[in-house]
């Protein structure tokens, strides 16, 4: 994957094959350290030891498309490859959290990439299912919470492609204000 | 915060839409989300897909996910139902052709022939 954005997008789309219904991404990057977190909370089926064991094998998988499960395995080896984890916890019934560490100024750290737009187009596709996303960047943070969202809106869906467009400008703009004004899709991965 | 007035008004215009919106007839696009999908440019896909129907205001027109559907070498894959219609599934469609998808089959109901891989 290009961008660390697109494996947090594949990530949401575990989660929501799992059935969750709640969804909590934390982002804390420390650039003078240059290391970025990222971990994504669900409320899915979670899944039992064993399976936990296989995840990141990519001849495990629970789809019945295809044989391989690339996800986990990628990002593993995305991270792997800075000198990061990647590391998944889960309880059946109770749900999941993978943790992701990579280390920013290292020469095969993918850039942080368009996260706005990951987090707007899964919000918009996945209207019934509520996100709460925080980013912190050298400890100055910014939060985005559907649930505050949905009660402004009232009766107009989260699905909404005005809402969708307002959220995707939102998410920029407060994304480029912890990154120091970059635009969100500039973002220099290795500051 | 500036933006929550701009999302007031969003809310006030969408409110409008929704009580001018005719009948119940809805039509449904599917994106296949798995990782084969976002690989092959998917998250693109579905955000031209969002900004053209917001900016041509189709207040009748949802959006959804879904998983890999076992076509990964078509990817990225969009599935188009109109109400009460077959359902037609598009390959390589990136964002170019999602707005074109959106202009010609559900704007104009004209199926674009060459880049069906199926219908249902
Ligand atoms: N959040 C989650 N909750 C429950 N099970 C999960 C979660 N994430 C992954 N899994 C399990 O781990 C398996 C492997 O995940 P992975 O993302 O590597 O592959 P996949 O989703 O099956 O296929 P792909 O990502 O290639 O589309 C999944 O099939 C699923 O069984
Ligand atoms: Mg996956």
């Amino acid at each position: 994957m290009e961008e660390l954005a697109l494996h947090v997008l594949d990530l949401i789309q575990n989660s929501l094959e799992a059935g969750a219904r709640h969804l909590v991404l934390t982002v804390v990057e420390d650039r003078a350290q240059g290391v970025l977190t990222v971990q994504l909370l669900d409320d899915g089926r979670g899944m039992e030891a064993a399976t936990q064991q296989r995840v990141f094998d990519p001849f495990f998988t629970s789809r019945t498309t295809r044989r391989v499960g690339l996800g986990l395995p990628l990002l593993r080896a995305t991270a792997e490859a800075t000198g990061g984890l990647a590391e998944l916890a889960s309880r059946p019934g109770e749900g999941t959290r993978v943790q992701v560490v990579v280390y920013t100024r290292h020469i095969d750290c993918p850039p942080l990439g368009d996260l706005a737009l990951t987090v707007a187009v899964s919000v918009a596709a996945n209207p019934q299912v509520e996100f709460c996303y925080t980013h912190t960047v050298d400890g100055r943070s910014m939060e985005f919470d559907t649930a505050e969202l949905r009660s402004q809106l009232a009766e107009v869906p989260l699905s909404d492609p005005a809402v969708y467009q307002w959220m995707l400008a939102f998410l920029r703009e407060e994304l480029s204000k912890l990154y120091g004004g970059a635009k969100c899709n500039e973002i220099p991965s290795r500051s | 915060m500036k933006s929550l007035a701009d999302l007031e008004r969003v809310r006030l215009e969408a409110q409008e839409r929704m009580r001018l919106r005719e009948s119940g007839a809805s039509s449904k696009l599917t994106v296949a989300m798995g990782t084969c999908g976002i690989a092959a440019g998917a998250r693109d896909t579905l955000a031209a897909l969002l900004d053209e129907i917001a900016k041509r205001r189709l207040a009748h027109v949802h959006v959804v996910q879904t998983g890999c559907v076992g076509l990964c070498e078509y990817e990225p894959l969009v599935e188009v139902t109109l109400a009460g219609q077959d359902k037609v599934t598009y390959t390589y469609v990136n964002a170019e052709r999602a707005r074109q998808i959106i202009a010609r089959h559900v704007v104009n109901g004209q199926i674009i022939g060459e880049w069906v891989l199926a219908r249902s």
